[in-house]
């Protein structure tokens, strides 16, 4: 089979519960996020989109079909992995809607426990979290307790801590529903510089037509099925 | 790695030493209370320690003198002493009463002695022996006399000539000593009343108030107005003779009981304290189980706290043995704490209680892998609520 990188779906299908009451919230879900490339997944409430997101994130398991991460199969109506949480720690990145950092490590620690948990020394940690944060441009709040930061620089943290272990793939749960509309921008102009400049595919959940004109390509989810079209691709300045 | 639980535990300090600090008293009481079981039996080994005798002779068939009461003629340690192996025997009486002092009074032990013999109180802190054989005495600095004070026994004043240390009967009441003759007289003397009326009495009975026995009645009454009784002889065997073999000797010949030092030792440890070391024992539980459910509710609120950071942890791949890790550290973290100031507050205010509380490091070490083992149990329930949270509660809805 030939060697894809990026995150493929194919026929991915998801039931919740048995018999009468069971809930078919995915139907044979196709999609295709190339290395850094940021694709808007929306749809109307209830049509399934965070759950594509936890099957993706590897936390519920799918009914069938099969998933390819960075070219290897991790599903294929059963999981292909044997250690989820690995794969979650090495090779997929989160992003939610509040930063949920935590509150007890520093702004440098928060995204340096990423590569310490996947055995990394510390300064080795440390030097890769200030890296990021440098790229992200909250360097200067390296040592600061995250509860003194704005929320803007929150999130940009977070952003930090999704790529902190370099995974091919980055998940974001309506990363700007809090924001207001210049730093909801900011966050998909800096998602979108991230992917480039780490080759990661991004899959942005979104409610928010603030930013959903930004999208290249845009997956339309709607009662469990996927459907691809192109976007708008505003330019973001 | 870093330590998530001290980062935690740096990071809300101030909940941490609060909580440890409550903590803290409780596990101080905690370490008291055993304080208190180990101060009485120091005292107890104490008291028999500075008695200086071998054997304790008493009325036939009791435990006394400290546990029960026991009463002999005090002519009997001279036919003691007259036995093979005893080296000193001396008459002794106890009498627990409230010493006066000017208006206040004082809940003493009023030990009858005779000087230079075994029951003369052997080391003082203050003062002198007594010298003289009447109304002086040497009383235990916990009474709260100075030398030179004057303080009423009974019917008559006594000067305090010297002064003791951690002499103390087995309920805690500190020692007076004074000469034997006063004591018995303090422990039998009756009021004038009483002797008139028991004159009249004795005067009134035909069989002791003969017409052709001239001097019965005088006789009888001198006889009923003098105690010619004692508490225990104490006796001193002489170099080369078990004490066993004395004290066999003694109950063998002499009708009386006698018990060595180690049969003492467990009259007052076994017998005496033992419903208060019960009653001890009754409340070390009870604090165990207490603290036990202040940690694990502490802990539990503390991680449910944390429920999302939890979630996210989990989420982004922290190992379930982590977090657990995490959270039994800040247990022990907190037991920590609670051992530290528990043993620095017992330290504090154990001196100001009334009776001698006594801080075993034997004790400190049980109490440490106690307190240890109780943050781990109860830890247990935090962790498994930890260890349920779902990481896909981190993806919101
Ligand atoms: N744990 C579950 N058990 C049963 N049904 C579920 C469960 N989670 C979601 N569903 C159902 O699956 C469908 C898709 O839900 P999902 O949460 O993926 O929607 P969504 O697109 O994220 O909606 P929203 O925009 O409101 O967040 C819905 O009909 C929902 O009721
Ligand atoms: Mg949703």
């Amino acid at each position: 089979m030939k060697k894809e990188s990026g995150i493929h779906i194919e026929g991915l299908s998801k039931r919740y519960g048995e018999g009468a009451t069971a809930v078919d919230a995915l139907k044979e879900v196709n999609m295709s996020v190339a290395p850094g490339e940021v694709v808007g997944l929306i749809g109307p409430s209830g049509s399934g989109k965070t759950t594509l997101l936890k099957c993706l994130g590897a936390v519920i398991e799918p009914t069938q079909g099969r998933m390819t991460l960075g070219g290897e199969v991790i599903y294929d109506n059963g999981w292909r992995i044997s250690d989820l949480r690995v794969l979650r720690r090495d090779r997929i990145g989160f992003i939610f809607q509040a930063p949920y950092l935590i509150p007890f490590l520093d702004v440098t620690d928060n995204v340096a426990l990423l590569p310490m948990l996947a055995g990394r020394p510390n300064g080795e940690a440390r030097a890769r979290a200030l890296e990021l944060l440098q790229a992200l441009d909250v360097a200067h709040r390296a040592s600061a307790e995250t509860s003194e930061l704005s929320g803007g620089e929150q999130q940009r943290v977070s952003i930090a801590r999704a790529l902190a272990n370099r995974p091919p793939v980055i998940l974001a749960d309506e990363p700007t529903a809090p924001l207001d509309s210049e730093r909801a921008l900011a966050v998909v102009r800096i998602l979108n510089q991230m992917a480039s400049q780490y080759h990661t595919a991004i899959i942005v959940v979104t409610h928010d037509e603030k930013i959903i004109p930004t999208f290249k390509r845009i997956y339309h989810i709607r009662d469990g099925r996927t459907y691809e079209e192109a976007g708008e691709g505003r330019a973001l300045q | 790695m870093i330590n998530l639980a001290g980062r935690d535990i740096l990071h809300s300090w101030s909940k941490f030493v609060l909580t440890g600090l409550g903590l803290g008293l409780l596990i101080g009481v905690t370490f008291t209370m055993a304080g208190v079981y180990r101060g009485m039996v120091d005292d107890a080994k104490v008291l028999l320690n500075n008695s200086g005798a071998d054997l304790w002779v008493v009325q036939k068939d009791t435990l006394g003198p400290y546990a029960e009461s026991s009463s002999i003629p005090d002519d009997i340690y001279r036919s003691i002493l007259g036995m093979s192996g005893v080296a000193q025997a001396a008459n002794v009486s106890y009498l627990t009463m409230q010493v006066r002092k000017g208006d206040t009074d004082v809940r003493a032990m009023v030990v009858g002695f005779e000087p230079g013999q075994p029951g003369e109180p052997s080391y003082l802190v203050a003062g002198r022996r007594i010298t003289r054989s009447h109304y002086e005495a040497v009383a235990d600095v916990k009474t709260g006399f100075a030398v030179g004070d004057r303080i009423r026994i009974r019917r008559h004043e006594y000067t305090v000539v010297g002064l003791t240390q951690r002499m103390v009967s087995s309920g805690g009441d500190p020692m007076v000593f004074i000469p034997l003759k006063d004591a018995q007289e303090a422990q039998f003397l009756k009021d004038n009343d009483a002797i008139i009326n028991q004159r009249a009495r004795t005067g009134a009975n035909p069989a002791l108030n003969r017409p052709g026995v001239p001097g019965l009645l005088d006789a009888i009454n001198a006889s009923q107005n003098s105690n010619r009784n004692v508490n225990a002889v104490l006796v001193r065997v002489a170099e080369g003779h078990s004490p066993e073999a004395v004290a066999q000797d003694i109950r063998r010949w002499k009708h009386l009981q006698a018990f060595i030092r180690a049969q003492m030792e467990n009259i007052l440890i076994a017998k005496l304290i033992a419903t208060a070391a019960r009653q001890i024992a009754m409340f070390l539980v009870i604090l165990t189980i207490v603290s036990a459910a202040i940690v694990a509710f502490i802990i539990y609120t503390m991680t449910l706290g944390k429920i999302r950071e939890i979630a996210v942890l989990k989420l982004i791949g922290t190992h379930n043995r982590t977090i657990a890790a995490m959270i039994l550290q800040q247990s022990l973290g907190l037991g920590l704490i609670g051992f530290a100031i528990g043993r620095i507050a017992a330290t504090i205010w154990g001196p100001f209680f009334p009776r001698y509380v006594l801080l075993e490091p034997g004790d400190a070490v049980r109490g440490f892998v106690i307190v240890m083992v109780v943050c781990t149990l109860a830890s247990t329930l935090a962790i498994r609520a930890a260890l349920k949270v779902d990481p896909a509660t981190a993806i919101g809805g």
